[in-house]
């Protein structure tokens, strides 16, 4: 007896959830393959999550979704040895009736979504692994798993598998991931009462607060570190790519040991105690290391397309987000009684590309390069920040001009005029 | 052959934590698990199956969650499956718990007579061994407990003979049926389930028994009002006394092992007298 | 125990015991001493010196219950039972009941209970003990605690409060069995001190038959096979034990261990994770799924200290945690601490041992 679905979906994540569940609410026959045990159960850290590509699949999300705190104020925090410069965006604003941003934990989340895919119809199997894609004629069919008997057909496969996809690579869809477009990140979660949580960082309620990091904590290596305040616990964490980690040889944990250590962060964490560890990639090589997103009777979604915003931090919604136009583009294929061909599935492209997914990532499309040519951003410039606040507020004496002929001098000494005019212009012309 | 086996959904107790600030237990994301146990129980009586050729019934009393349990059962490969559910077992400890499982079986053999009922050794947050003692008596079946290895099964002489565990040995024991066994953890290891069953276990439906469905008329037998046992305090263990003393940093390991040796002589002179241990 | 995979119990606040009458004429504590082909397990003389304690507060007799094949070795038992606190002993020797079987014991046992009607009633938490426990209280229809590690009287109403560990040790509930009789309660080995014996005390043995015969019990024992005795560590009662876990990184590691055992004259044991490596054979697993060990002394070498292990050893006199990981959660508990390879101080603790013990040890 074989099983034959309208589509199979490979994967829990976001992006396979937005999938499986905007394709069965549409009434196809969807089968979700997820490896781990349950959908989300290695997922325990916190994230980030922007309401707005949920409300297009869930608009009534808000209802009963497992979220921690809307974030109602951003700080962006550069570090150096003993001392950090940083600035802060707070607003009521954030306050509405549907906040914009909201911090979870990607475990009940994830189990969540699941269940709403789970009640729109959608067959969802845990603990089984799809080992690669069944293939006809240079047509995709169905996929094989790592069980008995373990052959599945349907008419479309979308891979939602992930950072790192096998399967694609296995199918030759894209090759090897490059050391510098993929950043390791690893996180804590550290637990403390509502009540701690709330004085610490100044909020109310169920108000956020996230604090963005970079400088001498990186080492030098391309990458930041973050802290999010979830109900009882702050999320903290920290990324270089990997390329950077291979190369310096420090390990990821010795970070986040130090910035665990530094006086910026000791006073938000202190008495906490430390409850999850994780560890997991992030595609980072934006705009250019997009492979291709369709074939014939397959689409790739999410963090498996590379579908990441790193400048923002931003990958749950591009995945949610192209899952659902991947979805959308059976959905209308379907509809017209048309088959799932490489010609029919570029609709998929057109849409990536008319949605703030490409249109985001193209515009910081040089970013990557940038930033591995320019090391000092992660360096230098952190370390010439914050003596030039040292020296300013420090009341010695000195006038203040002299105070600012220092501050100028040492950024100078560090790096050529040229070269501090060159940067930023880079960068400008990066996130333009 | 019929073989009932009786499972209970755990919660995982290894990923169980005390919350740091309330002191009490945080079940939150806690995975619920069949007891590790039932697996090997489960294995068995799949096993026997194989051998022999049997019908494999899982049977669980919980809340309606404890359905993924027995879905997980009959990915494995189980026949049927029926959980026995109803506000009215709430609060059931082990007594009120084999009497109500003991109904329930009486109620499948109804069906088709059962030749064996299988448990785990135990339950990792019960953890009494009691329930399948429990059951025994009241169907009055042949017991075998820290059953090892099923050695032998003469279907048409009807009897059974195993290997269980006692404290100083293994008995290698010959009984009839129909009998329960509860089962060892190390005796074997759970299949992978087949795709087809994967399936199965999505898609069939789980029975749900309430107390009527079972046949139990007598409601003071369950729940609460059936259980001699209660509950009185809940607390959590007095805290550590005190951290270790610290010896040896900056010592090389035999710099180390002198040290604590030191230390062990001075703080406890009698036990290092007693084995001997001298100033060098 | 209440509902646990629904919700943690809540407590039902302390009952008011308004006792039956009929139940409230139970009188006395009684103590199973568990013997298997003559041996006594020496869980049975810890249950004895806790049960003093409960019935001297009660104000009433200590029974040891001795069931057996012969004779001679029951009034052994008995004999021994008195010079660990027992007042009288009640004894049914039949051949029958030479080996255990659970259809004889359980008859045996609650006929004694039904005839002489004892308000507690204790077993060990061996494999022996629980399958007997388990049908006897089902039997008699009344409460049984399972694994109690404190036993205590409630001075309000003479009622049992057994405490035990709960959801793998990070909690303790303390149960009380209401209106049923007797009180049973089973004990893990080790958790209860051995009292001191005291020669020459002397108490009343009662002999009673057993209201079966061969023919009436169905199940027969075809065969025993012995642990060998290399395989049957003396763990539960070593007076020094060397631990290793996962931290030896290798099988071949343990050699360490047994080297520094070897010359303790010690008993080596293990974390889970190593005994389902099969780096140690299952027996010598300590904690919550293993033994509960406590020993004079015990060397922890690569074990975290996670609670399940904990439960299992922390009433050890002296705890020494080898870890490299200076935050392991050991050393919120051992009582010497080392940060270090335990690989590299594992032979110089050896060489040290070795070099300051006195002759008169390394001779024996
Ligand atoms: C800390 C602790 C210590 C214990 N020690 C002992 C002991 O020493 N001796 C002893 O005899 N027992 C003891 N128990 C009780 C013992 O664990 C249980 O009786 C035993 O494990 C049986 O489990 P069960 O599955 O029936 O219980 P449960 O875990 O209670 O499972 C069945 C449950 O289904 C649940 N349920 C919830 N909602 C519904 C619904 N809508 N419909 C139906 N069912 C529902 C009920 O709560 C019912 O109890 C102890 C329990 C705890 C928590
Ligand atoms: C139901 C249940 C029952 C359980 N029962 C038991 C039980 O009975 N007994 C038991 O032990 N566990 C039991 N466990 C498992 C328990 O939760 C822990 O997983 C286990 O005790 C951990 O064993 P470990 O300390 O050896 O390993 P780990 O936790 O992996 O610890 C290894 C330690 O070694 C240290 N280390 C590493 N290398 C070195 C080195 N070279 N030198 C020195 N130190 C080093 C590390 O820092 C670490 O602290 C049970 C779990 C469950 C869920
Ligand atoms: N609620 C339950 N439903 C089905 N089987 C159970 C239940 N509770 C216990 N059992 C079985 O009885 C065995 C012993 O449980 P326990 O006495 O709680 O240690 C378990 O391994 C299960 O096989």
């Amino acid at each position: 007896m074989t099983e034959k679905f309208d589509a199979i979906v490979v994967g829990a994540g976001p992006a396979g959830n937005a999938a499986a569940y905007t394709l069965a609410s549409a009434g196809l026959d969807v089968l979700q393959l997820e490896r781990g045990e349950t959908p989300g159960t290695k997922n325990v850290q916190g994230a980030i999550l922007y309401s707005d590509a949920l409300e297009r699949i869930i608009p009534d999300f808000r209802n009963d979704a497992p979220l921690e705190r809307h974030v109602i104020e951003q700080r962006m925090w550069v570090l150096d040895e003993d001392s950090f410069i940083g600035t802060s965006y707070r607003s009521d604003a954030f306050n509405s009736e549907s906040p914009n941003r909201y911090t979870i934990l990607r475990a009940p989340f994830d189990k969540w979504f699941s269940e709403k895919v789970r009640a729109a119809g959608a067959l969802v199997i845990c603990e089984t692994t799809v080992t690669e894609l069944l293939q006809e004629n240079g047509r995709v069919v169905g996929v094989r798993t790592d069980r008995e008997d373990g052959d599945i057909y349907a008419d479309v496969v979308i891979l939602a598998d992930g950072v790192n996809s096998l399967l694609a690579k296995k199918a030759g869809f894209h090759g090897e991931l490059d050391p510098k477009n993929v950043a390791l990140a690893v996180k804590e979660i550290h637990f403390l009462s509502e009540e701690i949580i709330q004085s610490r960082f100044n909020i109310k309620g169920n108000e956020g607060v996230v604090i963005e990091i970079a400088g001498a904590v990186t080492h030098g290596m391309v990458g930041t570190a973050f802290l999010y305040t979830n109900r009882e616990s702050i999320t903290l964490g920290i990324g270089c790519l990997l390329s950077d980690f291979k190369k310096s040889g420090v390990a990821p944990y010795t970070l986040l040991e130090e910035l665990k250590n530094h006086p910026a962060i000791i006073p938000l964490i202190e008495g906490g105690e430390m409850k999850e560890y994780a560890a997991h990639l992030i595609p980072e090589g934006g705009y250019k290391a997009v492979p291709r997103l369709y074939g014939e009777g397959w689409m790739i979604a999410g963090d498996s397309a590379g579908l990441v915003n790193a400048v923002h931090r931003e990958g749950s919604n591009l995945a949610m987000t192209s899952g659902r136009l991947a979805a959308e583009t059976v959905i209308s294929l379907k509809g017209k009684g048309l088959p799932c061909t490489q010609a029919n599935l570029g609709i998929y492209k057109a849409a990536l590309d008319g949605s703030f997914v490409m249109k985001d990532l193209k515009k910081y499309r040089q970013l990557p390069e940038i930033l591995h040519g320019n090391p000092h951003f992660f360096s230098v410039y952190p370390q010439l920040l914050n003596r030039a606040a040292h020296t300013m507020l420090t009341v010695d004496g000195e006038d203040k001009h002299s105070k600012e002929k220092t501050v100028r001098n040492s950024f100078v000494e560090h790096r050529s005029l040229f070269g501090l005019v060159g940067d930023a212009f880079r960068m400008w012309r990066a996130t333009r | 052959m019929h073989i009932v086996v009786c499972i209970k959904q755990v919660p995982d107790s290894a990923q169980i934590r005390v919350h740091p600030v309330t002191n009490t237990i945080m079940r939150q994301g806690v995975p619920a698990i069949i007891n590790p146990f039932d697996l090997a129980a489960i294995e068995e009586a799949l096993q026997l199956k194989d051998r022999y050729g049997a019908r494999v019934t899982v049977l669980t009393m919980g809340p309606p969650q404890a359905e993924a349990a027995l879905r997980k059962a009959i990915a494995y490969g189980a026949d049927d499956v029926v959980l026995l559910t109803d506000r009215a077992f709430a609060g059931a400890d082990t007594l009120a718990t084999s009497f109500a499982l003991a109904q329930a079986i009486r109620k499948l053999g109804e069906e088709e007579a059962v030749d064996l009922v299988m448990t785990g050794k135990q339950t990792i947050d019960g953890d009494t061994a009691q329930v399948g003692p429990g059951i025994a008596k009241r169907l009055d079946l042949q017991l075998l407990t820290y059953v090892s290895e099923i050695t032998d099964l003469d279907l048409s002489a009807g009897k059974i003979t195993v290997q269980r565990r006692s404290e100083g040995g293994v008995q290698v024991i010959k009984t009839r049926l129909p009998a329960l066994i509860t089962m060892l953890e190390s005796s074997n290891t759970i299949r992978f389930a087949s795709m087809p069953n994967m399936f199965r276990a999505e898609r069939q439906v789980v029975p749900q028994w309430n107390r009527d469905r079972a046949g139990i008329e007598d409601a003071s037998k369950i729940g609460l009002k059936g259980s001699p046992t209660v509950v009185s305090k809940i607390f959590t263990p007095r805290p550590s006394s005190q951290r270790a003393k610290m010896v040896g940093a900056d010592l090389d390991a035999t710099g180390v092992a002198n040290a604590v040796l030191d230390v062990l002589s001075s703080d406890h002179p009698r036990f290092a007298r007693e084995i001997g241990l001298v100033t060098p | 125990m209440t509902d646990n995979s629904a919700a943690a119990p809540k407590p039902k606040g302390k009952k008011r015991l308004e006792l039956d009458p009929k139940l409230a004429a139970y009188r006395g504590v009684w103590v199973f001493v568990e013997m298997e082909r003559g041996q006594v397990h020496p869980v049975s003389w810890e249950l004895l010196g806790e049960g003093r304690k409960l019935a001297d507060v009660l104000e009433v007799e200590l029974a040891a219950l001795i069931l057996g094949g012969d004779v001679g070795e029951c009034d052994a038992a008995a004999d021994q039972a008195f010079g660990y606190g027992a007042n009288l002993a009640y004894t049914v020797a039949d051949p029958v009941l030479a080996d255990y079987r659970n259809q004889p014991y359980t008859r045996a046992l609650t006929d004694l209970v039904n005839r002489y009607q004892p308000e507690i009633l204790l077993l060990g938490a061996t494999t022996l003990g629980r399958d007997l426990a388990g049908s006897v209280a089902t039997t008699l229809l009344t409460g049984l605690t399972a694994d109690c590690t404190e036993l205590a009287i409630d001075p309000d109403n003479r009622g049992l409060l057994a405490t035990r560990p709960t959801f793998g040790g990070s909690l303790l509930c303390t149960i009380q069995t209401l209106n049923y009789r007797p009180q049973m309660a089973t004990v893990r080995p080790r958790v209860m001190a051995v009292p001191e014996a005291v020669s020459g005390r002397t108490g009343q043995i009662i002999q009673e038959k057993l209201q079966m015969v061969e023919e009436d019990i169905i199940a027969k024992v075809l065969e025993y096979i012995p642990d060998q005795n290399q395989e049957k560590a003396q763990l539960a009662y070593a007076d020094i034990i060397v631990a290793g876990g996962r931290g030896m990184g290798r099988a071949e590691n343990f050699q360490l261990l047994w080297g520094l055992a070897r010359v303790l004259g010690a008993e080596v044991g293990g974390s889970r994770p190593v005994t389902h490596a099969g780096w140690l054979p299952a027996e010598r697993q300590i904690g919550q799924s293993g033994k509960t060990v406590r020993p004079k002394l015990y060397i922890a070498a690569g074990i975290s200290g996670a609670i399940q292990h904990r439960v299992g050893m922390e009433s050890s006199d002296i705890i020494i945690a080898i870890n490299n990981d200076p935050n392991a959660p050991i050393f919120d508990f051992a009582t010497y601490g080392i940060v270090g390879d335990a690989l590299q101080i594992l032979p110089a603790l050896t060489d040290a041992m070795r070099s300051r013990l006195s002759v008169s040890r390394r001779a024996g």
